[in-house]
């Protein structure tokens, strides 16, 4: 019971922190179609831009967080203007196939930059306490994970349901002409969701760096983020947080009771099995729009 | 108040579409463009609103003015923001936005977004089942209300011009007459001027003050209503109000087609 359990809130956190990814990926899919592939190489911008300015430099939390904020921004906003926005109007794999190189030259620059060997944030990032409920421990990265998820969440819904901005988003995602036509610039909107998915993914990345490390393999949960959107659906925020949530839950479930019996490697699997049993039973996704056809 | 003097259209370099069409809308008046399928109505309506060049067309010749600026390089946004708002044919719409929210995006181009809900309140005063269905996914609605919602997402936007394609397209002769009433009434209080597109001429006649028939990509008529109501072709061709029994000869085919003869 007590593994049943610390399998369980591993899974929860985890499951958090993927959908913030899956999530930053949404937002990219929402605006412009785009399938953004590179979403989890942004995590490892956040990751070590945070871990500079807290390790090296030894400023406070709230600052590092800021500063890899800050990186994100800066880097969504170059992304779209050099590499995303010359390629509007043309076929999407092409744009695809941009994400991928993308993907190869962030990691590329990371290496360059801070080198392959991974580093471990030393003095953590968030106290080293863990917090006791009953029986369970916790640790204190994922109660903060926790928090930071469930507010992004909340802001997030709040932003597509009623703001100005958010609504030009959801419009553009459904017919770039007709947005354009209703005076919605379209550009505009490319642009704010490529900033506001590097921002997600970044501090998806900080948060899962403080428990796991500063290392290059951060990226490859963007990836596992990809078969989170296939389940919950390419459109929808909240099916984002909960598919992350099924995902990381399942993976240590498997992790913890199947990866015994097949000698390891369930974990990443895993994630992938249920994308494709999911989209053999809901095509669109948990929570996925449904195609309106009219006869 | 918009003037478009002989404009030529072309998509891709190669198709000419428009070849020198000139027509005018005064202030607060509706006017009627009027042809068969394949004419260029729409397309003079996309050259207008801007909506051109997001399908590789482009004006070569000729220039497109509103209130004496020209218009015809601008991108679709900066018209809209002008008051000039297209509303597409075939009820275009945000399918999975609730009927609210299409309304609420058709006033995006109004900066001061404080008095949305006074616009709103507006929308629903000239379109009363539209209140009712606002919480409702847009998709799902039926042709005339999602007709009135794509009319109801224009006048959010409190265009001086709109540009109004096909609103009868496929809709119950009630269902238009009802459309049309609205659109008469909302011509009439708020002196918006309205170009409307029509294959349906009995309709967009009833409504309009000057017509414009095209055919070819050319404008071949132009008058009064009440005088193309009574021009014979248009009573045949546009209007099928021709003798009947009365044999046919070659000799009286439209008479703008054998002036052509000589007059190019």
């Amino acid at each position: 019971m007590e593994e049943f359990l610390r399998y369980l809130t591993t899974g929860i956190s985890l499951g958090l922190i993927y959908g913030l990814v899956a999530l930053g990926f949404v937002l990219v899919y929402k605006s412009s179609r785009i399938l953004n592939f590179a979403v989890g190489e942004f995590m490892l911008i956040g990751a070590y831009v945070a871990w500079t300015f807290r390790v090296l430099l030894h400023w406070p939390i709230p600052a590092c967080f800021v500063m890899a904020i800050i990186a994100a921004i800066i880097m969504g906003w170059t992304i779209e203007r050099v590499a995303i926005r010359p390629l509007i109007g043309q076929p999407i794999l092409g744009v695809i196939m941009m994400t991928l190189a993308l993907m190869v030259i962030i990691r590329g620059v990371v290496l360059l930059a801070w080198g392959a060997i991974g580093k471990a944030y030393n003095p953590p990032l968030f106290p080293g306490t863990a917090i006791h409920l009953g029986d369970i421990v916790i640790r204190q990265e994922y109660v903060w994970g926790l928090v930071v998820v469930v507010i992004m969440f909340i802001i997030f819904t709040y932003f597509f349901r009623f703001s100005r901005a958010g609504l030009a988003m959801r419009a553009t995602s459904e017919d770039h002409q007709l947005a354009r036509g209703t005076g919605i610039r379209v550009k505009t909107v490319f642009s704010q969701s490529w900033i506001i998915c590097a921002i997600v993914a970044s501090i998806a990345g900080v948060i899962l760096a403080s428990s796991q490390g500063v290392d290059i393999r951060l990226a490859n949960v963007g990836l596992v983020a990809v078969a989170v959107v296939l389940v919950g659906g390419l459109e929808s925020v909240p099916g984002a947080i909960v598919a992350g949530l099924i995902i990381g839950v399942a993976e240590q479930m498997a992790k913890g009771y199947i990866d015994p019996w097949v000698g390891g490697g369930m974990e990443t699997v895993f994630a992938f099995g249920i994308a494709i049993i999911s989209l053999l039973i809901w095509p669109y996704g948990l929570f996925g729009l449904r195609r309106i056809e009219r006869i | 108040m918009l003037v478009l003097s002989n404009i030529e259209v072309m998509y891709l370099n190669v198709i000419l579409v428009l070849k020198g069409v000139s027509l005018e809308v005064p202030e607060g008046k509706i006017i009627a463009l009027l042809g068969a399928n394949g004419a260029g109505k729409t397309t003079v309506l996309k050259a207008i609103s801007g909506l051109l060049h997001t399908e590789e067309g482009e004006v070569t010749d000729g220039s497109i003015e509103f209130d004496g600026k020209r218009i015809d390089r601008m991108d679709p946004e900066g018209i809209v923001s002008m008051g000039i708002i297209q509303v597409m044919e075939g009820r275009r719409l945000f399918q999975h936005l609730t009927t609210e929210e299409n309304l609420r995006i058709g006033g995006y181009s109004r900066h001061n977004g404080g008095d949305i809900k006074k616009d709103l309140d507006m929308i629903y005063h000239y379109f009363p089942k539209l209140k009712d269905l606002r919480n409702q996914t847009s998709g799902y609605l039926s042709g005339g209300e999602q007709q009135m919602l794509v009319v109801g997402r224009g006048i959010m936007s409190h265009p001086k011009v709109m540009l109004l394609d096909e609103p009868s397209l496929g809709l119950a002769p009630l269902v238009v007459q009802e459309i049309y009433e609205i659109v008469r009434q909302f011509n009439a209080e708020e002196g918006t001027s309205i170009l409307l597109v029509e294959q349906n001429a009995r309709a967009a006649l009833s409504i309009a003050a000057y017509g414009y028939v095209m055919e070819n990509g050319k404008v071949v008529l132009d008058g009064p209503a009440d005088k193309l109501k009574e021009n014979e072709d248009v009573r045949e061709f546009y209007l099928g109000l021709s003798q009947v029994g009365e044999q046919k000869s070659y000799r009286e085919v439209k008479h703008y087609k054998r002036r052509k003869r000589w007059l190019g």
